[in-house]
C-alpha cells in the first residue's frame, strides 16, 4: 500500500535541473587550480630574475662614482669606477638608432595605410618587414657586419651598432604606426579633404597628430628592447673601458658589452660591475617602458 | 582614399586649374577636362612614402645577397661537410674546416625543451588572463607577464648561469640518476654540477619565449565569440568544460602558431645562451646534459675573430642558416593562421 503510493507520488521524469556531478565539479577545480598555478609560475622567475639584478646591483650603482667615472685605467681588482662611459654608450645608441629608424618606419607605415593599400609594392614591403620582425638578433647583426664592414671597408663603431640595431626596430616603428593609423577614423580624412586640403597635408596635420601617442609608444618600447640588445654589439661593435663621445669612430661601451666585458672578470670588483651594469640597463629599460605608459594614458585616440 | 580625393579634382578643383575664373559657374566641359591635381607637396611626400618602402624592400633584398656572396667562398674553401661535421676550426684561412651539425643539435635541443616547458605554462597564463582572473585585474596580471619580455637577454643569461643554474643542478643530478637510462637524460658531454648545460638553457629559453606565447594566445582566446561560450554555459556546462568545447577550439590554429613564433625566438636567442652554455670541443651525447655552443652563441663566441673574410664567412653561413631555419619557423607561423577570417 505504501510502496504504490510512493510510486505514485514520484516524477515521471527526473528533475530538470540535476546537480554538477562529482567528476566533473573536481575536474573543473582540477582546471582551475592549474590555470592559476601557471600564472603563478610565470611571476617566479620575474621576480626572481629583478630581485636577484636588485639585491646585487644596488649597492655598486649607489656609489657617487657609477654615474660619473668611466673604468679607464683601473685593473681588473680595483673595486672603483663606474659605468659612466656605459651609460653614455647606451644612451647615444638607442637615440642614434631612434633618429635613423623613425623616420624610415613610419614613412614606410604611412605608405601601407595611406597610399600602397592593395598594391604588390605595400605586399612585398609587408612580407620584408615580416621577414624582419622574425630575424634573430645576432643574424641584424651579421647582415651588417656583411654589408658596413666588409663590402664598405668602416670599422667597427657605434653607428655599426646603431645601424644592426635599426634592422631590430623600424619593423616596431612599422608595425606600432600602421596599426594606429588604421584606427584613426575615415571622416577626419574625409573633412579635410573636403576642405581642399591637399593629401600629404592631411596626413601630416590630421591623421599623423591623431595617431601620434600610438605611434610615440610603440618607439618607446622599441627603444627600450633596442637597449637591451647585445648580440649585434659584439659582432659590430667593440668594448672600451673609457668614455668616447664620437658615434662614428672608435670603440664605444654599452651596458651589455660592459657585462658581456666584466662578466669575465672573477674579482669582486668585476661582480659588482656586471650586476651594477644589470640594474642599470633594467633602470633604463624600465624608465623606457613607463614613459610609453604615461605616453599611451595620457593620450589615446578617441573615438 | 580614391574616392574621397575624387570630388576637389572636379569642382572644389575648378579653381586651381582654371584660376582666371573663380567665379564662374561650372560647366561640365570643364570637369571632363580637368585632372587630379598634382600639389608639388603631394608629390613629394608621396615619393618618399613609397621611397621609405622601396628602400626597406631594397636593403633586405641587397642585405640577403651580399650575405651569400660572402659565405660562398668560405664554403668553397671548406675541408669538411659543412650540413655533416661538427668540426669548427676557422684559424687559419688554408685549412677551413666548419660544420654545424653539433651547432645544430644544441641549437635544437635547447629550442625544443624550452618549447615544450613554455608551451603547457603559457596556455594556463592565456587562459587564466582572460577567463580566470578577475576583469579589473586582467590587464596589470597581462603586463607582468609582458614584462618578463622586457628584460634584456644578456640579464636572462647572467641571472641563468649565476643564480638558476646552482639551484637546477640537484634537479638535473635527480634526473640523471633516476631518468639516466632514457639516451636524453644519460650523461653529456660536460659536467652536470658546471650547471652550463642544455638543460638549464632550455630552463632559461622558456622563461624568455613564455611571454610571446602568452601574448598570441591570449589575443586569439579573447576573440572567441561570446555566443559560443555563452551557448555552452546555457547548456549546463562547467567553466572547464565551456574552454574545452569552445576557447580551445576555437583558439586552437592561434595557439599552434604563437608557439612557433616562441620557437622562432628560441633558435635565434643569442646572448643567453653565449653566457650559460659550458663551451666544449667534445662530441654531444645527444643528451640534455650536453654544453656547447648553439648556432647563434657560436657567431657571438666568434664575433672577435673575424679578422679575415674566410672566417667571418663560415660564421655567414651559419648565420644564414639560422636565418633560413627562423624564416621557416616564422612563415610557418603564419601559414597556420592563414585565411583563418575569424581572427581577423
Amino acid at each position: 500500500m505504501t510502496t504504490a503510493m510512493m510510486d505514485l507520488e514520484r516524477p515521471a521524469t527526473g528533475p530538470t535541473f540535476q546537480g554538477v556531478s562529482a567528476g566533473r565539479k573536481a575536474k573543473n577545480v582540477l582546471a582551475t587550480t592549474l590555470v592559476t598555478l601557471a600564472f603563478l609560475l610565470a611571476v617566479v622567475p620575474l621576480v626572481w630574475v629583478l630581485w636577484s639584478v636588485v639585491e646585487k646591483g644596488l649597492e655598486p650603482i649607489l656609489r657617487a662614482d657609477w654615474w660619473s667615472h668611466s673604468l679607464s685605467g683601473l685593473r681588473p681588482y680595483e673595486d672603483m669606477g663606474g659605468a659612466y662611459h656605459a651609460i653614455y654608450g647606451t644612451v647615444v645608441q638607442g637615440l642614434t638608432t631612434a633618429l635613423l629608424s623613425v623616420p624610415i618606419g613610419v614613412m614606410v607605415g604611412v605608405y601601407l595605410v595611406e597610399y600602397g593599400t592593395g598594391t604588390r609594392l605595400a605586399r612585398i614591403t609587408t612580407f620584408m618587414v615580416d621577414i624582419l620582425t622574425g630575424v634573430p638578433s645576432i643574424v641584424a647583426g651579421l647582415f651588417i657586419y656583411a654589408l658596413w664592414i666588409t663590402i664598405f671597408g668602416f670599422s667597427r663603431s657605434a653607428l655599426a651598432v646603431s645601424l644592426a640595431l635599426l634592422l631590430l626596430m623600424v619593423p616596431v616603428v612599422v608595425r606600432t604606426t600602421e596599426e594606429m593609423l588604421r584606427i584613426v577614423p575615415n571622416e577626419l580624412r574625409e573633412a579635410s579633404y573636403a576642405l581642399g586640403i591637399p593629401k600629404w597635408k592631411t596626413i601630416v596635420k590630421v591623421v599623423l597628430p591623431t595617431a601620434l601617442s600610438g605611434i610615440v609608444t610603440g618607439i618607446m618600447l622599441g627603444l627600450a628592447r633596442v637597449m637591451g640588445e647585445t648580440a649585434p654589439a659584439l659582432v659590430v661593435g667593440a668594448y672600451a673601458p673609457y668614455i668616447n663621445f664620437n658615434v662614428f669612430d672608435g670603440n664605444m661601451a654599452n651596458l651589455p658589452l660592459l657585462m658581456n666585458d666584466q662578466f669575465a672578470n672573477p674579482e669582486t670588483a668585476g661582480f659588482n660591475r656586471t650586476w651594477g651594469a644589470a640594474m642599470t640597463l633594467v633602470l633604463i629599460i624600465m624608465l623606457f617602458n613607463l614613459l610609453a605608459t604615461v605616453i599611451s594614458r595620457w593620450s589615446a585616440i578617441k573615438k | 582614399m580614391r574616392t574621397a580625393l575624387r570630388p576637389r579634382a572636379g569642382s572644389g578643383g575648378g579653381s586651381a586649374t582654371a584660376p582666371h575664373t573663380p567665379e564662374g559657374p561650372i560647366s561640365t566641359p570643364n570637369i571632363a577636362q580637368s585632372r587630379p591635381v598634382r600639389r608639388p607637396g603631394d608629390r613629394l611626400f608621396r615619393g618618399a612614402a613609397v621611397g621609405s618602402g622601396v628602400f626597406i624592400v631594397a636593403l633586405i633584398s641587397a642585405i640577403g645577397l651580399f650575405l651569400l656572396l660572402q659565405a660562398i667562398p668560405s664554403l668553397r674553401a671548406n675541408q669538411v661537410g659543412f650540413l655533416t661535421s661538427g668540426v669548427w676550426n676557422t684559424t687559419s684561412a688554408t685549412d677551413l674546416q666548419f660544420g654545424i651539425l653539433y651547432l645544430l643539435w644544441v641549437t635544437v635541443a635547447t629550442s625544443v625543451l624550452a618549447l615544450a616547458l613554455a608551451m603547457p605554462i603559457s596556455l594556463g597564463i592565456a587562459l587564466f588572463l582572460t577567463h580566470y582572473a578577475p576583469r579589473r585585474l586582467a590587464r596589470p596580471f597581462a603586463y607582468v607577464v609582458d614584462l618578463l619580455a622586457a628584460v634584456p637577454s644578456i640579464i636572462f643569461g647572467l641571472w641563468g648561469i649565476k643564480v638558476l643554474a646552482p639551484t637546477l643542478v640537484p634537479v638535473a643530478e635527480w634526473l640523471n640518476h633516476n631518468l639516466g637510462f632514457i639516451p636524453l637524460f644519460a650523461e653529456g658531454n660536460v659536467t652536470i654540477a658546471g650547471g652550463g648545460t642544455v638543460f638549464t638553457a632550455g630552463v632559461v629559453l622558456a622563461v624568455m619565449i613564455l611571454p610571446i606565447i602568452t601574448a598570441v594566445s591570449r589575443e586569439v582566446f579573447e576573440r572567441t565569440p561570446r555566443e559560443h561560450i555563452e551557448g555552452a554555459l546555457a547548456l549546463g556546462a562547467t567553466k572547464w568544460e565551456m574552454l574545452r568545447t569552445t576557447v580551445l577550439p576555437f583558439g586552437k590554429a592561434g595557439y599552434v602558431s604563437a608557439a612557433m613564433l616562441g620557437l622562432g625566438r628560441a633558435l635565434g636567442e643569442t646572448v643567453a645562451l653565449y653566457l650559460i652554455l659550458s663551451a666544449t670541443t667534445a662530441v654531444p651525447e645527444l643528451s640534455f646534459f650536453d654544453g656547447g655552443a648553439t648556432i647563434a652563441s657560436k657567431i657571438a663566441l666568434g664575433a672577435a675573430e673575424f679578422n679575415n673574410p674566410l672566417t667571418a664567412g663560415a660564421y655567414i653561413a651559419a648565420g644564414l642558416v639560422l636565418f633560413l631555419l627562423t624564416f621557416v619557423v616564422n612563415a610557418l607561423a603564419r601559414a597556420v593562421v592563414a585565411g583563418k577570417k575569424e581572427y581577423a
